[in-house]
């Protein structure tokens, strides 16, 4: 099994006429493959900074990242294998699709980088990808990012990260931009693949409730801290901390709101 | 059953362009004195449209095509807004019914005060106030929001985004009106924010006793803060009823779907393949 | 379950309301942006004195200079009042360039910017005060006009469009786009030879002298009016165009439409949020166009033979009267400096954003 570690994180940025802002302050958790993580907070609460340092857009002002073991290289091969190794899924699908290009360009481009397969398999590698997110290959290789409605461009945007098959994701508010009724289904896509692939993922987001259930673990950040941590029902059902209380009580609940979980959604499946 | 204080009828909006889109068919809606009623659907489903088009605030390519709508005012008069002429139409707009918009953001005008952007309502709707009087009024209403007199001088980028839409609630409170409609009003927002701004709404509509009409795409927060909740789907409401109905009991398949796309906080699991 | 009981931080329960902790200062805050007007007051000396530099240089740099060209128009000088010439126009050659240099920037401080060999040794800066207020007041004017009728009118386009008014974009685009020298001409041939509303040329008539009265002014006037009329037709349309594509950027805005619901008067929605918001983009491309107006001015004095610094600079240039040419070149460079900070300034007032620099 493969660990990444963010270990004691500290990131301080200085901010001309603000002094030093504190964005992380001894941050630590682990990515083990085959294990969703989900990281809760506010904005400002320093879940992006986490992301910029896990994709090394940004540097550790103290502590340090370590996959299997072994510090992040700054640069050269090193650092394209480990990027090779984590890939991000942004909020925004549509700014992260180049609109002059084709679909099948996005998917073919880190296959090629990376040397992933031989010349003569990438197309059928392309079409297997699109397969595996659920999007008939013969309909959308050929069509612009524009074409395809928003769920289908973050479909693109998740076979797209899974070219280079690596053994982390981090999928940064995936479908915050997307409309209610078609995230749950990239977000059952996202699980399936964590699951069939073995995938560590760090899932990213400001919704407790689809944090609580697409999660294994989940990390409560507040301010650049962790305040709580621990297996998701505990953390959302039977919070500690007081910040993690108030989240979850300014969070619409219905169940909670008409008592019981009754209806045809009580208890389904 | 309250008395009614908008009346909908058969309302229709067409954008017209080749070949037209149907952006609201054939709406009736009766809000009643006092009541939120919240009206969701996705983007694009013409709720927005929706509430533009009462204002009659729509701009071209959109055409009001059918329907009426009569506001019951206080007073008793029956006011048939799409009859208005574009003077009188002013007048009624902010007057009677106010507006939230979505990204506080923008809503504001870069490069005036906040005190200034609020006076401008009394300015215009109380010509008869004195200045003194326009300036005491903005800071009680500034008071009210707990944004504070003080900020009268502020300019909208110095505000969070919190205060920004706080200051936007005053204004939309600042003639008192009978009716507020908010369109997203605090969805760019952190929960935390975001619930402290609801519980604000919650209590000025006790005090002030305006009626809500709260537009979002975010079902569950509706099913908390809503009376009555309409489901629209591809400009038509597919299912109008109170909040616990549509909770427990939904008819139309959509609203089922809706309430399914959801994970829940503290319910059941299973919505989700884990 | 690890969960990490409330930490050494005792602020978690109020000051998570990042609601209420403003963006940037109230606190302290003040109404002019002195920092701001600091920064620019800088970079405006720094400007400043490359320009003066730069002015230094540059004749210097030319081939061939004024005394000879002086000496071939003027037979009986003799060699010794050669020498004397060159010295007192700073051109003497035992001076290495450094000690030209102090010298030059002492005489500047002094006001001093040497003779005018074209116009009979007089003081440049005596010669340059005769003709500066005629392409102050022209120019001046008419850019002023241009872009005050340019804005007013791009904002009431912008304001109604699709309707008749559109079609005052393209006809002021086309007029900006004649050549000016064609224009002017063509001015003159309608309105002052076939008509004979205008005269043709000069700032007043022969036999009368510049002095405060009615005579004098009306003159003035009638003599402005023409070259004032195409200054204005030939830079409208770019002023106009501006305005109204920023109004239409501007008309989308939210605050716009609150505006309308909130019931303001389409007056006031259109000048106090729509126009007020869009003419911000515009003063700053009104400084950055002084430069051209300036320059502009050449062609406008030599098609109308008016008596300003462009017909000046020309004729200076073909005699290469060095000192009178930095002397108009300094001119130049001060007026673009001068309307750049009053822009700045401006800008600042009009635009509440501008005043933190700290962003």
């Amino acid at each position: 099994m493969s660990l990444l570690e963010f270990d004691a994180v500290t990131k301080i940025y200085s901010v001309r006429g603000a002094g030093q802002i504190k964005a992380l302050d001894d941050v630590s958790f682990t990515l083990k493959s085959g294990h969703t993580t989900g990281l809760v907070g506010q904005s400002g609460s320093g879940k992006s900074t986490i992301a910029k340092i896990l994709t090394q857009l940004e540097t550790p002002t103290t502590g340090e990242v370590r996959l299997g073991g072994k510090p992040i290289p700054r640069r050269g091969k090193g650092l394209r294998s480990y990027r090779q190794q984590l890939r991000m899924v942004f909020q925004d699908p549509f700014a992260s699709l180049n609109p002059y290009h084709s679909i099948g360009y996005h998917i073919q481009r880190p296959l090629q980088l990376d040397n992933v397969v031989p010349k003569e398999q990438l197309d059928d590698e392309v079409r297997r990808l699109l397969g595996r997110v659920h999007l008939e290959p013969n309909t959308v290789i050929d069509r612009r990012p524009h074409e395809l409605s928003g769920g289908q461009r973050q479909r693109v945007a998740i076979a797209r990260a899974l070219a280079s098959r690596p053994q982390f994701l981090v999928a940064d508010e995936p479908v915050s931009m997307l409309d209610v009724s078609i995230r749950l289904g990239v977000l059952n896509l996202l699980a399936d693949l964590q699951r069939e692939e073995g995938l560590g993922v760090l899932y990213i987001t400001h919704d407790l409730a689809t944090a609580r259930h697409f999660s294994d673990e989940i990390i409560v950040l507040n301010q650049g801290r962790v305040v709580e941590r621990g297996a998701a029902d505990d953390v959302i059902l039977r919070p500690q901390n007081p910040y993690t209380q108030r989240l979850r009580a300014a969070s619409p609940d219905p169940d909670r709101h008409f008592g019981s979980a009754t209806g045809i959604l009580g208890g389904t499946q | 059953m309250g008395e009614s204080l908008l009346s909908v009828r058969d309302f229709s909006v067409v954008y017209d362009v080749d070949p037209p889109v149907e952006a609201v068919t054939n709406v009736n809606i009766d809000l009643r004195r006092g009541e939120i009623l919240g009206l969701a659907g996705e983007s694009g489903c013409g709720k927005t449209t929706l509430a533009y088009g009462v204002q009659r605030l729509l701009k071209a390519p959109a055409v009001i095509t059918s329907g009426s709508v009569v506001f019951h005012d206080s007073s008793g008069e029956d006011i048939e807004i799409n009859a208005l002429d574009p003077e009188d139409m002013r007048r009624f707009r902010w007057d009677k019914i106010s507006m939230v918009f979505q990204g506080a953001m923008n809503s504001l005008n870069p490069v005036a005060t906040i005190g200034s952007q609020l006076e401008d309502v009394f300015e215009v709707h109380r010509p008869t106030h004195t200045k003194a009087q326009r300036r005491t009024a903005v800071g009680e209403l500034l008071e009210i929001v707990k944004v504070g007199a003080q900020r009268y001088r502020s300019f909208p980028h110095e505000l969070s985004g919190g205060m920004r839409q706080r200051v936007m609630i005053a204004m939309a409170l600042a003639l008192r009106p009978q009716l507020m409609v908010m369109d997203e009003p605090t969805t760019a927002l952190d929960v935390l924010v975001q619930r402290e701004i609801l519980r604000q709404i919650s209590a000025l509509r006790h005090e002030f006793g305006f009626s809500v009409i709260f537009i979002t795409h975010d079902l569950p927060l509706l099913l908390e803060i809503s009376d009555r909740i309409a489901i629209m789907r591809d400009g038509e409401i597919v299912e109008l009823d109170t909040a616990e109905q549509i909770w427990t009991n939904p008819q139309d398949d959509y609203t089922k779907s809706l309430l399914a796309s959801f994970p829940r906080l503290t319910g059941e699991k299973g919505l989700v393949s884990r | 379950m690890t969960a990490i009981q409330p930490q050494p931080f005792t602020d978690d329960s109020d000051s998570v309301d990042a609601d209420t902790t403003p963006t940037n200062a109230v606190k302290g805050h003040s109404r002019i942006p002195w920092r701001f007007l600091g920064g620019r007051a800088l970079f405006y000396l720094f400007t400043l004195w490359a320009a003066i530099t730069i002015n230094f240089f540059l004749p210097r740099m030319m081939k061939g200079d004024a005394v000879t060209q002086y000496l071939a128009r003027n037979r009986n000088v003799t060699p010794e009042a050669a020498e004397a010439l060159r010295s007192l126009l700073g051109l003497d050659t035992d001076k290495t360039l450094l000690q030209q240099y102090v010298e030059y920037l002492g005489l500047l401080l002094r006001g001093d910017l040497g003779v005018s060999l074209l116009h009979g040794l007089r003081p440049v800066t005596e010669v340059i005060s005769q003709s500066l207020p005629w392409t102050l007041g022209l120019v001046g004017f008419a850019t002023l006009i241009s872009f005050a009728i340019g804005t007013i009118g791009g904002a009431i386009v912008g304001w109604r469009r699709g309707s008749k008014l559109d079609a005052l974009i393209p006809i002021t685009t086309f007029l900006s786009t004649i050549p000016y020298f064609w224009l002017g001409l063509l001015a003159i041939a309608l309105f002052s030879v076939n008509l004979g509303w205008f005269p043709i040329g000069k700032a007043y008539g022969v036999g009368i002298s510049p002095e405060l009265s009615f005579e004098f002014i009306g003159q003035v006037i009638h003599h402005g009016t023409l070259p004032a009329l195409t200054i204005v037709i030939a830079s409208l349309g770019g002023w106009m165009l501006g305005m109204r594509n920023m109004m239409l950027t501007v008309l989308d805005e939210d605050y716009v439409m609150v505006a309308q619901a909130k019931g303001m008067p389409n007056n006031r929605v259109l000048w106090r949020y729509a126009a007020r918001n869009a003419v911000l983009p515009q003063i700053q491309s009104f400084a950055l166009s002084i430069g051209f107006i300036v320059g502009g001015t050449i062609v406008m004095e030599v098609v109308f033979s008016y008596p300003g610094l462009g017909k000046l600079l020309l004729d200076a240039t073909n005699a290469k009267d060095y000192a009178l040419m930095q002397g108009v070149f300094l001119v130049i460079t001060l007026s673009v400096l001068l309307a750049n900070v009053l822009a700045d300034i401006a800008y600042a007032f009009l635009d509440p954003r501008t005043r933190q620099t700290e962003d």
